[in-house]
């Protein structure tokens, strides 16, 4: 099953190559991986996905609790949660496409964000399904470049990942 | 307020810290450190002849005393030849600080001379680690490594040092750190006491139990309760190759050492047991054999400090996350005044396993008979009975190891020194070089073959400049004898580079260093050898014996198969 495992990691410079040289040495798989600093200047908030059945899992949020920089850490897919990535498209727009595209872009609830004669570029964001379904949709028309923020997500309700 | 620069803080820090010997060797990028180290003589540095050495030894000694030992290394080629001894360490978690000189902050990422991102290389093989940033976090970031590597499952912890962070010139306040905050690192000091509770019940209603224990109850100075709750309960206990001694093995209820090379009895009792009791033991793959077949008819009560031990090859029942010696405190007081449910199934139990024990016993290997060459095991047997089984016993990895490990029999913990997790050969020798002279006044041994031997012999030059006096027992069989036992068993006795085709004439050797060598081709040589090697505690001594190059570790258990599927010697299997 695919899990969103957010960490509050030490802003110190070495830790990201700690949680990500953990994946890589315990042969376990990063999906998406996501990490900017939070309010509180010494923490960075870092968001990963991954699949692994629970035993996987159980062993992935394990290890990363032993690495001595990660100061907390949530599977958000335990519990009711908000995902959300942002993706920037660049996709071609000629003639009647031009046309075509915008529509889908306002289906999606997305935005034209810079414009060229032959090119639209979109930003979208939502969940990764719907980064995905978006994705499929503009492949007809021609997709030129794809930028993915890789998942953040937070907890629904009173819940809060801090220290 | 005391004003010093970081090499005259890392020299203090030291000596408030209590280190006595720090093991290390020089180059540019340490040189300020040396200088501080030589402007004192509290903190005494052992020059070592490689590297490597000096991780093997600080971990002896850390496994001996069950204190972090301390190494000093130059960056760039210093610190990567001590790469080999961080990753035994981190292996078998063995407290242990790696101080690495590193090249001046300026050049770091310039490909300068001598520069190695040694954090990087040794990322996956410490607990953690840290790179100085200025001078004056020195004695902040010493405290945290020394803390985090003795607590919790402890672990080797690199300190990365650029040059310019131990510069002579530039001075700032020294402070000895009394203690350390680390706000994600809190090592658990008690197991869940419903937990406890839930297993002490299914201890008390087992009708076959075991206790299967580890390194964890070594490291975790947890030996006395252990023997304590084992007595009180009267359940058979197997020990790991890591966790040997923590039981008395000469005790009627303990069973010897389990997994590939582990006694028949111990392998049968886990087989056919309704009850695990795992305590600092890890299900290491050389434990279980398959996985899939392992214990079919056991429930698992695992204790660990390390939560991301339990449940990771082998899932458990009842899961404990705690240190060995609380948890097992917490176990001894609510057993007792509890009787054990089933005292019939017990005896019933205890019969079996003595009838495995009975089994085997007088076959575990045939001695050799006049004229023919010594069988390593006789050798190791004799070593046991000269030494009244009391000595420090480090070993090399390879078959000599397996035969030290079964048939010394060890009555204490801390007293097997071996690389059990990575498997180093080389590691012996050093190893006891740091525990004798730590332990000057007790026997130190180390059981090698000529194989490991040659890969950290260098360091006779060591023992040359402190007069260490260890005593070396070379099972001298001409080969890499555990290699060329796999090659026997699995590629028809093809052996490939397994023969040692031009061995050194070690009594010359050891005598180029001024040292006694002995050499022990027949069973009558053996026993005064050995009487004269152990007589002066003070001088190293080499014995070179020959042994039987055709010999095989037995019991072996068979690849892919259950803990009791053993092949018991070159003719018989389970
Ligand atoms: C550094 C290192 N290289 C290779 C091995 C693989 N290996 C395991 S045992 C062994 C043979 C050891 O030979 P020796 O020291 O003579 O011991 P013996 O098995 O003959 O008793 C080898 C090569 C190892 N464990 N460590
Ligand atoms: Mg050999």
């Amino acid at each position: 099953m695919r899990h969103i495992i957010s960490i509050l990691l030490e802003n110190e410079p070495g830790a990201l190559s700690r949680v990500v040289g953990l994946f890589s040495q315990r042969n376990f798989n990063i999906e998406t991986l996501n990490v900017a600093p939070t309010e509180d200047p010494s923490l960075s908030r870092l968001t990963v996905t991954t699949v692994g059945d629970d035993r996987v899992i159980e062993q992935i949020t394990k290890h990363l609790n032993k690495l001595i920089d990660v100061v907390k850490l949530v599977d958000l897919t335990e519990g009711n949660h908000i995902e959300r990535e942002l993706m920037l498209v660049k996709v071609k727009a000629l003639g009647s496409a031009r046309d075509e595209v915008k529509r889908t872009v306002d289906i999606f609830r997305a935005q034209i964000v810079d414009v060229t004669p032959s090119l639209y570029t979109v930003q979208i964001t939502g969940d990764a399904g719907k980064l995905d379904a978006f994705l499929q949709a503009m492949a007809p028309v021609g997709i030129l470049e794809v930028a993915r923020t890789g998942v953040s997500g937070i907890a629904r309700g009173d819940k809060v990942l801090s220290l | 307020m005391e004003l010093l620069s970081g090499a005259d803080m890392i020299a203090r820090f030291l000596q408030d810290e209590g280190i006595e010997y720090i093991y290390g060797y020089p180059g540019g990028a340490a040189l300020h450190i040396y200088d501080a180290l030589f402007r004192q003589d509290k903190v005494k540095h052992i020059l070592v002849r490689h590297e490597q050495a000096a991780t093997h030894a600080a971990d002896g000694y850390a496994r001996a005393s069950g204190k972090a030992g301390c190494v000093l290394v130059t960056s760039g080629p210093g610190a990567t030849n001590a790469v080999t001894g961080i990753a035994t360490a981190y292996m078998d978690s063995i407290p242990m600080v790696v101080l690495c000189g590193q090249v001046a902050s300026h050049l770091i990422g310039e490909d300068a001379f001598q520069e190695t991102d040694i954090v990087g290389v040794t990322r996956p093989i410490v607990k953690h680690s840290f790179s100085i940033r200025h001078p004056s976090e020195i004695p902040e970031v010493l405290k945290k490594a020394f803390y985090l590597a003795s607590t919790g499952r402890p672990g080797p912890v690199v300190v990365d040092i650029p040059k310019d962070m131990t510069a002579p010139t530039e001075r700032y306040e020294y402070v000895y750190p009394k203690k350390v905050k680390l706000r994600s690192y809190n090592p658990v000091t008690r197991g869940h006491t419903g937990q406890i509770k839930k297993a002490v019940e299914m201890m008390l209603k087992a009708k076959r139990p075991v206790f299967y224990t580890g390194g964890g109850v070594v490291t975790g100075k947890a030996s006395e309760g252990l023997t304590d709750l084992v007595k009180q309960l009267g359940y058979p206990i197997t020990t790991t190759l890591m966790g040997i001694g923590a039981y008395p093995q000469s005790d009627r209820q303990c069973l010897g050492w389990l997994g590939m090379h582990g006694s028949y009895e111990s392998n049968m009792a886990m087989h056919h047991a309704d009850l695990i009791i795992a305590i600092g033991a890890r299900f290491d793959d050389r434990v279980t054999n398959s996985t899939s077949k392992f214990c079919p008819t056991a429930k698992i009560i695992h204790v660990d400090v390390d939560p991301s031990s339990i449940s990771k090859t082998v899932r458990a029942d009842v899961p404990i996350v705690g240190p060995a010696s609380s948890v097992i405190n917490e176990m001894i007081s609510l057993v007792q005044g509890h009787k054990i449910a089933h005292p019939e199934a017990l005896t019933e139990w205890w019969q079996k396993v003595d009838g495995w024990r009975a089994d085997r016993e007088g076959k575990l290997y045939e001695p050799s008979k006049p004229g023919e060459a010594l069988k390593p095991q006789e050798v190791i047997e004799a070593l046991c009975r000269v030494t009244r089984g009391e000595a420090y016993v480090t070993t090399d990895v390879g078959q000599h190891q397996m035969f030290a490990a079964q048939y010394y029999k060890f009555d204490k913990p801390n007293r097997l020194i071996t690389s059990g997790g990575l498997g180093t050969m080389g590691f012996g020798f050093p190893a006891a070089m740091g525990i004798k002279q730590n332990y000057p006044d007790d026997d130190v041994v180390c059981v090698t073959g000529e194989g490991s031997f040659q890969m950290m012999m260098q360091e006779l030059s060591t023992c040359k400049q402190y007069g260490v006096g260890v005593k070396i027992v070379n099972l001298n069989n001409a080969s890499l004898g555990m290699v060329r036992q796999w090659q026997d068993l699995n590629y028809k006795s093809r052996h490939a580079h397994s023969y040692m085709e031009s061995l050194p004439d070690f009594h010359m050797l050891i005598e180029a260093y001024g040292f006694t060598a002995i050499t022990v081709t027949t069973i009558d040589e053996l026993e005064p050898a050995l009487e004269r090697a152990f007589a002066d505690k003070h001088e190293l001594v080499f014995l070179d014996v020959k042994v039987d190059p055709f010999e095989h570790v037995y019991p072996m258990q068979v690849p892919l198969g259950a803990m009791r599927d053993m092949l018991l010697s070159k003719t018989e299997r389970t």
